[in-house]
């Protein structure tokens, strides 16, 4: 252990001290290698879909009507002839500009994973507050409720309630996030049961706190590192879900400028049109690849049993 | 030992109660009145009433939830409205191809990314460690039907015309059939659990060729199964190669392992014989839990890949509203994934002593 511990570079006390926890997790985070590259994918991304109405040069729902359908890429500095009108990702079977609706789509995606996770989180920490705090029977009753949902393959599970509600993309992200509850419930659940005990609930207890206020005031900043983790990575898988749904035709439906929706209307063209299917293709694993990476980043960033298994680790 | 698998049996009995709930809900749950979700808007009053009488919808909820899991029991699933054929003999032959590209997809899977991962941790933060790691990140946010569209297109567009040309779609070439097994072994006139049996392993092509010795039909199909495999097996590969690189990488700083390599055994002893073992735990845990994945991924591929699986039939049920299929391929396919997790809990029984012990 000794020999481990001088291997340790100490940072000189005066910035130790200086620095709160949360300015020392950004720090780390900042500095988290895979983190830097979902922040630059998920910062680029953000900006394209704040700035969509600026950088698409159609209306992403509107066919041209003077182009050829699912004609190939057309950018006159890579050698298209320049009496051509431009278009960077080609046309779709529709007519429409690919180019547009993929930056438009970046919007529909971001909000889609944000949209999902955010209700399920909402959800999963009520049910889990209600299942730590009252334990017994409605402890018991909620949580394997949420045993149950996590036995069924939760894609599978979201095509079946799909099927009950009916097609649509809010019916498609209500059953994603429906399905991804059960995760937050159980975080919060734990967490309340390690607080529940502390002394210094007990006394804020005394003071007079709501269960409310000892919820929002002790446990969930307790539950907050594995909840924004958790999060992260559930925008990736939402998004993932959400364009699978889609693509099945359960979800978004045409002509909204949708990344899923466009891979699955264009499938059948693969073979004479492929840029039809590359481009939304990468558009989607860059999202998702980008909220997986600041995830990791950020599992290693915010948890300091971590941080010490990466000092070790060097 | 016994008691420990008896003790996981036990706890099966209220998940699998709570799965057969949630699906039987799922179809009480129907928007405005079931009659008119499934015989359309314009059904009359007599209609209705008909089918309510038929299909028991008039009965309490209790009684209808009780005749449910009996006829569940008995392997009666009711029956497709838009077919008009028992749906269970849809899932007999269904199920086979979505659990064909699910176990070669898992085959592919489990065998790469150990391989993988044993090297990254092996070659820790060389360029075939960060390559590796690297491709792993891609390989888990890529969308499965889109690998399997790219696959389609390199291997039967691209590479059209060379011996590295598969074929992108259907399960055999066409002109190969082969026969049910009933046929080959004289089986016609089996009934009830054992005609069932025999009819999901004739429909398992594979299968069916492998034992009847038909190796022609055996490598076509095997060759279909080829790019479904690799689509729907790489978002598994890249997790359990993570997994085996952190978990090997753990054991590796161990006490243990420093004895090992103290007494002088070859590294590949150390790494295979002493280390694997240990960081088999965590590698078979993850295993288990992508089956879910994988058949999710299966479903999803199938119609990339125009195979005539579960998945293609469970969206054209979906989009006709055929309530009853829908339902019995959710069990169906929950009820699988609640057995492979029950053998990956027998496995940490055998894998790990400590654990039976308790």
């Amino acid at each position: 252990m000794s020999s481990q511990a001088t291997s340790i570079q100490l940072e000189p006390l005066s910035t130790v001290s200086s620095r709160t926890p949360l300015q020392n997790a950004l720090r780390r985070l900042f500095r988290h290698r895979s983190a830097q590259v979902g922040m630059a994918i998920l910062g680029f991304l953000v900006l394209v879909a704040i700035f969509a109405p600026v950088l698409a040069p159609f209306d992403p729902r509107i066919p041209i009507r003077t182009v050829k359908r699912r004609s190939p890429p057309c950018i006159h500095v890579l050698g298209c002839p320049a009496d051509q009108e431009e278009h960077y990702f080609g046309i779709d079977g529709n007519q429409r500009d690919m180019f547009s609706r993929i930056i438009y789509g970046s919007r529909l995606s971001l909000e889609i994973g944000i949209a999902t996770v955010s209700f399920a989180i909402v959800t999963g920490v009520i049910l889990g507050a209600v299942a730590g705090y009252s334990g017994g029977w409605t402890d018991n009753i909620i949580m394997r409720l949420m045993d149950v949902l996590l036995a069924f393959p939760s894609l599978l599970l979201s095509i079946a309630i799909v099927a009950v509600l009916g097609p649509g993309l809010i019916n498609a992200l209500l059953a994603i996030s429906f399905v991804s509850i059960p995760v937050y419930a159980r975080i919060v659940r734990a967490s309340v049961l390690q607080v529940k005990e502390q002394d210094y609930v007990a006394a804020s207890r005394a003071l007079g706190s709501s269960p409310l206020g000892i919820l929002v005031g002790h446990v969930l900043p307790n539950a907050l590192t594995p909840l924004i983790v958790q999060a992260t990575l559930g925008i990736a898988s939402a998004i993932l879900d959400a364009a699978a749904l889609s693509f099945l035709g359960l979800g978004a439906s045409p002509p909204t400028p949708e990344w899923g929706l466009m891979l699955g209307e264009e499938r059948n063209s693969v073979f004479n049109a492929p840029h039809l299917v590359f481009i939304p293709g990468v558009a989607i694993m860059l999202t998702v690849l980008s909220f997986n990476l600041l995830g990791d980043g950020l599992r290693d960033a915010l948890d300091p049993r971590q941080v010490n298994v990466n000092m070790k680790a060097k | 030992m016994s008691q420990f698998l008896i003790r996981r049996l036990l706890l099966l009995i209220p998940v699998l109660f709570g799965i057969t709930f949630v699906t039987f809900a799922l179809a009480r749950i129907l928007p405005g009145d079931a009659c008119f979700a499934v015989l359309g808007e314009k059904a009359t009053v007599e209609q209705c009433n008909q089918f309510k009488e038929r299909f028991g919808l008039n009965d309490p909820v209790l009684v209808q939830f009780g005749r449910y899991l009996n006829d569940i029991a008995h392997g009666n699933f009711g029956e497709s409205l838009k077919d008009s054929r028992p749906v269970t003999q849809i899932i007999l032959e269904r199920l086979p191809m979505t659990l064909e590209v699910t176990l070669g997809a898992m085959l592919f899977s489990t065998t790469f990314g150990i391989l993988l991962g044993v090297i990254s941790a092996i070659r820790r933060n060389t360029i075939v460690d960060v390559g590796t790691m690297a491709g792993a990140n891609i390989g888990v946010s890529m969308p499965v039907f889109w690998l399997g569209l790219m696959l389609a297109y390199v291997f039967a567009i691209s590479l059209k015309g060379t011996p590295f040309w598969i074929p992108p779609s259907g399960r055999l070439s066409s002109g190969i059939t082969i026969p049910p097994l009933t046929e080959t072994y004289h089986l016609e006139n089996l009934s009830g659990l054992w005609g069932a049996i025999v009819t999901l392993a004739s429909n398992t092509v594979t299968f069916n060729a492998l034992i009847t010795g038909n190796f022609e039909v055996l490598r076509d199909a095997l060759w279909h199964l080829i790019l479904p495999c690799v689509a729907v097996g790489t978002i598994p590969l890249s997790i359990i190669a993570r997994m085996t690189r952190s978990s090997l990488l753990e054991v590796l700083g161990l006490d243990y392992i420093r004895t090992a390599r103290a007494k002088g055994l070859i590294e590949r002893a150390v790494i295979f014989k002493h280390a694997m073992r240990n960081a088999m735990l965590p590698i078979v845990t993850v295993v288990g839990l992508s089956v879910g994945g994988l058949m999710s991924g299966a479903v999803l591929t199938e119609t990339v890949f125009a195979l005539p699986g579960v998945g293609t039939q469970l969206v054209s049920a979906i989009l006709s509203r055929d309530y009853a299929v829908v339902q019995a391929f959710t069990v169906v396919i929950a009820l699988i994934f609640v057995f492979v997790n029950l053998m990956v809990d027998f496995s940490y029984g055998f894998l790990d002593p400590r654990i039976r012990m308790q």
